[in-house]
């Protein structure tokens, strides 16, 4: 492993007794504890990290921060490679592993950068102009090639192996940045008693303090940044985030924020979740983002060895890191001395300082040639920068090697956040910038972010509006000194976007790889404006989000129509302001943890019985219940339903929604919400109730007894519980205020089994406390009743039938679910009693014709079920729109049976009817089966559906044409009660 | 987005469903008109820039529908009231 030639003898924030390995490309280098992955490659000399977008073009590092739009690296490996990371933002640490990206076969020999030759036709639009035809050579070659050639990092296409957090924290008011402005807003709030988040982005706070060397009151900026950090730490009401990108502004003071906790780690170590993903409720904001450098549009301006001012500061003073030898600077403002003195004082040869400004009076006592009002007309190198072409004021051209070139081409205020809610910025022509406009509610802009550019501007905005925000909120005001600051107000820029016209690369997107002649084309094509030129040519639309990129193409854009940049459309940013882990999001919803799963009473008891469980709604239900002998499902199935039919099964039917409904008008507030009438019902009575949608289309079914003259148990089916709930609040509380009753979830309070059968009886007798008679005269059907089992456990039972057979529900406290199941299990035995899960619950439904789910889908009516008859002549939600026309239509599907003409032949739910003699198109459609299932006491398929006059057409032979699994079943029409059709076992 | 229920407090929007305006009356199901009337209290709606009174479930808290104003531009709520003001039967407790 070599040393780290370009590192500083001194200096730099590292620390130096704290040596981290690292690879890059397969190669060992060193680093310091306190290096970015980019301040490392560059100690060690490496300048070419990555190849760009399209054109395969040789990059390097260009910035300091998460404005980077070149160094995008491969971090780690295998399940936990992450792809386009910016180099600039990664913390070192000991072990990482990273590899460039977009090149093949290596880094240094990319084939692919022949594209460059080839770029007249990759120019803008060429996707638009190449592809258009023939439109079957998409998917198949433009698509795979273009993947091949162009883009960014690849997926590790494995699941995520580490895990991730989402929390909520709540303050007075949040601080975004922990430059100059946002330590004095934490301080001034703090100080004033305000619950302060800090939030910053990088592992340091101090922001721009970090390579300033300037000082504040009597002591260097970095000094003051610990001894404010030092203060805001013993402050309980201060909370210290760093490593926290705040990525969007969202309703109500909300802010997403996504802490990296634990990533600066090869493999993050366990029990500690990878990132954090903070959903932050702030009463106030001040947003102190400060600002990011912006480029100059000149042939060569992508090569590696071109970077901008403030990061070539940046790797100098904060990292101890030389990015190069020999430096040009190239400027149009104050930056460029300043970058040539801090160059010059830690060693590094300043070859020339390009001004583009004339006015500007050389400095005598400068050490290096200055050169006013010249400009850098083209950077020179093959895979590194070697020098430049300068033309000076004289129109001159003039060679000057180097192999680094900075450029100072002002600021932009970071403003990304405060466009988040749709607020615009406005122009400011004296910064040739665009500064925060309409803000979001509750939040201020302090500092650079503002556009005040001056260090002592910084520190005067963050004291001011700090203690704005804690005296708004009602905190007494506290005065924060401020202290002296040696900066000067600095002038900004005179606007140089681009450096002539040429035919060579000159960049103004180096994410994107978009020119200035992809500009001029856009324009010349008439895509003119500027959201036209961003999707002609993908300006500003990287990952990056075009940070360093976009101000440059305005003014590019603005020379080439001679239109004021404001003039040309005001920029607006989407969340996230930086990419964001779709690991952070999901958190812990992932996988099994998607969303909680609810387990009925049984559980615990099924499993141990080889029950095969499946989602119902956000239940885990009993789908069946394996035994070891059977090979198929459908075996274990047609087990479970003949034993219901022979003999008695018991089913878990608890995740039935069960509302209790009491109060003096209960029965009228029934009567409004079903179709059909409960204020008839008798006390101890159970009716089935059919309820409609206000636009008249069926809702939901289920039974509801009547305990009570002001008391009924409501059931709902277990998908749509809540749904109903909802509905019968609404009801309640919006439609009919003025009836008198409640209404309280009894869902999870019941456990409740089915117990079904022609012994249903026998094993019932064995529970029911004395003297309560369970005969059919003293319990008939549809009877419901509380009374206790088991010698005095309370309990509920309803002798309702949904199989056919004779059958009772019988409800207890949740608490003895468990028990009540080993109980009936044990009780039942001696008749055999099966346990059957909700396949076998639908194959006896499907036998009796009873509709479910798959019926009331949301397209029916209670017509459309042959429900019509329910309908009683009274008010009820829904009534009155069943009775348009269009819903009483002769030829409107209705609600029949079907089985195939050929018993062996397999049904399909799903399948469409079409006439035996016409073809299998759309205008043939008659209907479509809903359910489907084989039914043990036939020994055939049945199925349920809907048919265009079904009812008149019982025993015509129709087709069910599946044309997606490639089934077309001759069948025919029956009845959909396929077993029992006068309903007598039900009541023996 | 944040709601102010009365009983619960100022509680996240994920803890709300949404219905839509709050100014709809059910018709009277036997006018002569009653059709019409309904086909425009279940499908008609009037989309307003600015402050627009909507009814909102608390689902995940205390089940109240809500009367929100919120205005349609900013998604700021300007007040929350509970829809079924007047409580009947609440002096049963």
């Amino acid at each position: 492993m070599a040393k780290q030639p370009f590192r500083l003898k001194q200096g730099g924030i590292v620390d130096r007794s704290k040596t981290l390995r690292f690879k890059f490309d397969g190669r060992g280098y060193l680093g310091y504890q306190g290096d970015t992955l980019a301040s490392a490659l560059l100690a060690n000399g490496v300048k070419l990290v990555g190849r760009s977008f399209k054109y395969h073009r040789p990059r390097g590092i260009y910035t300091a921060g998460p404005e980077e739009p070149n160094a995008l690296v491969e971090l780690r490996s295998g399940a936990r490679l992450e792809p386009n990371t910016k180099a600039t933002t990664v913390e070192l640490f000991d072990g990482l592993e990273a590899a460039s990206q977009n090149r093949w076969p290596s880094l240094k020999f990319d084939l692919l950068s022949i594209n460059s030759l080839f770029s007249p036709f990759f120019g803008a639009g060429f996707y638009y102009k190449t592809f258009m035809w023939p439109a079957s050579f998409w998917e198949r070659v433009y698509e795979p090639l273009i993947r091949r050639s162009a883009g960014l990092g690849r997926a590790s296409l494995q699941p995520d192996p580490d895990h991730y957090e989402k929390a909520f924290a709540h303050c007075d008011v949040l601080v975004i940045g922990s430059g100059p402005a946002g330590l004095m807003a934490a301080l001034a709030a703090g100080r004033a008693g305000a619950r302060v988040i800090l939030a910053e982005e990088d592992f340091r706070f101090g922001g721009r303090l970090l390579y300033e060397t300037l000082s504040i009151g009597w002591e260097a900026g970095l000094d003051w940044v610990n001894d404010v950090i030092s203060e805001l730490e013993t402050l309980d009401n201060v909370r210290l985030m760093p490593r926290t990108t705040v990525y969007g502004v969202y309703d109500g003071g909300t802010y997403g924020a996504v802490e990296r906790v634990n990533d600066a780690a090869q493999v993050p170590h366990a029990h500690i979740p990878r990132q954090r993903s903070w959903r932050i409720l702030a009463k106030r904001a001040v947003l102190a983002s400060g600002a990011i450098e912006r480029g100059i549009a000149f042939p060569g301006n992508d090569l590696p060895g071109v970077m901008l001012g403030s990061a070539v500061r940046t790797y100098l003073t904060r990292f101890g890191v030389a990015p190069g030898k020999r430096a040009v600077v190239f400027a149009s403002c104050d930056d460029g001395v300043e970058t040539a003195r801090v160059l010059a004082a830690n060693g590094v040869e300043v070859a020339a300082l390009v001004d583009t400004r004339k006015g500007i009076a050389p400095d005598a006592e400068a050490p290096w040639p200055v050169f006013a009002g010249a400009v850098v007309e083209r950077a020179e190198g093959g895979r590194t920068l070697r020098g430049v072409a300068i033309r000076d004021s004289s129109g001159a051209r003039l060679d000057i090697a180097c192999d680094l070139l900075a450029i100072c081409n002002g600021w932009n205020p970071l403003l990304h956040l405060t466009t988040h809610l749709g607020g615009r910025p406005v122009w400011d022509e004296s910064l040739q910038a665009f500064t925060p406009g309409t803000l979001p509610q509750g939040t201020s802009v302090a500092g650079a972010a503002a556009g005040h550019l001056s260090l002592s501007e910084s520190l005067s905005d963050g004291a001011r509006l700090g203690a704005e925000a804690a005296q708004h909120l009602g905190f007494d005001a506290v005065t924060v000194e401020l202290p002296a600051a040696d900066e000067k107000k600095r002038t900004q820029s005179d606007s140089l976007w681009r450096v002539g016209a040429s035919k060579s690369f000159a960049f103004v997107d180096l994410q994107n790889d978009v020119t200035t002649k992809d500009i001029e084309l856009a324009k010349r094509e008439g895509f003119g404006a500027s959201e036209h030129v961003k999707r002609y040519t993908t300006l500003g639309m990287g990952t990056d989000q075009g940070k360093t990129a976009n101000v440059v193409a305005l003014g590019v854009l603005s020379e080439l129509t001679a239109r004021a940049i404001p003039d040309l459309g005001l920029p607006g940013f989407r969340p996230p302001y930086a990419p964001i882990t779709w690991g952070a999001f999901a958190g812990h919803h992932r996988g099994q943890d998607f969303r909680p799963k609810r387990l009925p009473p049984s559980h615990v008891w099924a499993i141990e019985n080889g029950a095969v469980f499946a989602e119902a709604g956000p239940w885990l239900r009993a789908q069946w219940y394996q035994r070891p002998d059977e090979l198929s499902w459908q075996e274990s199935v047609s087990r479970e339903a003949a034993a219901v039919r022979r003999s008695v099964g018991v089913c878990d039917v608890s995740t039935l929604g069960k509302i209790d409904i009491q109060g003096p008008d209960a029965a009228a507030f029934l009567d409004r919400v079903y179709v059909n009438k409960f204020s008839t019902l008798k006390v101890g009575r159970a009716r089935y109730g059919l309820m409609l949608r206000e636009d008249g289309f069926a809702m939901d079914d289920g039974t509801t007894s009547r305990l009570g003259e002001q008391h009924f148990i409501l059931t709902t089916t277990t998908a749509n519980a809540g749904k109903v709930m909802q509905h019968l609040e609404l009801c309640r509380q919006v439609l009919w205020p003025e009836l008198n009753l409640r209404l309280v979830s009894v869902s999870d309070q019941w456990a409740q089994y089915s117990i079904a059968g022609p012994r249903a009886r026998d094993v019932l007798a064995k529970f029911v406390d004395a003297p309560f008679n369970i005969s059919n005269e003293g319990f008939p059907r549809m009877a419901a009743a509380d009374l206790t089992i088991c010698g005095g456990v309370r309990a509920r039972l309803f002798r309702v039938s949904y199989s056919g057979e004779l059958a009772y529900e019988i409800a207890v406290p949740s608490r003895y679910g468990d028990a009540a199941i080993r109980a009936l299990m044990q009780a039942g035995a001696e008749f055999d009693i099966t346990p059957y899960g909700t396949e076998a619950l639908n194959v006896l439904r499907i036998e009796k014709g009873h509709v479910a789910g798959p019926e009331i889908n949301g397209q029916n009516t209670a017509r459309d079920l042959g429900l019509g008859g329910m309908v009683a002549d009274k008010d009820c939600i829904g009534r009155v729109l069943a009775g348009r026309p269009a819903l009483l239509e002769s030829e409107r599907p209705i609600f029949i049976g079907v089985r195939p003409l050929d018993a062996s032949a397999q049904l399909a739910a799903g399948a469409h009817f079409i006439p035996n003699d016409a073809s299998a198109v759309a205008a043939n459609d008659e209907g479509y089966v809903t359910s489907v299932a084989f039914s043990p006491e036939l020994g055939h398929d049945i199925g349920l559906g809907f048919l265009k006059r079904g009812q008149q057409r019982i025993g015509e032979h129709v087709r069910a044409v599946d044309l997606l699994r490639g089934a077309d079943v001759e069948c025919v029409i029956c009845s959909p009660v396929f077993v029992d059709a006068e309903g007598e076992r039900q009541r023996g | 987005m944040r709601i102010n229920c009365p009983y619960c407090g100022m509680r996240d929007v994920a803890e709300f469903t949404y219905l839509g305006a709050a100014d709809l009356k059910r018709p009277d199901p036997s006018a002569a008109d009653a059709q019409q009337a309904f086909f425009e209290y279940a499908y008609l709606r009037d989309n307003p820039a600015g402050p627009f009174a909507e009814l909102w479930y608390h689902g995940g808290g205390c089940r109240s529908w809500l009367r929100v104003v919120r205005d349609t531009r900013t998604h700021e709520t300007l007040s929350a009231a509970l829809e079924a003001s007047a409580e009947p039967g609440a002096e049963d407790g």
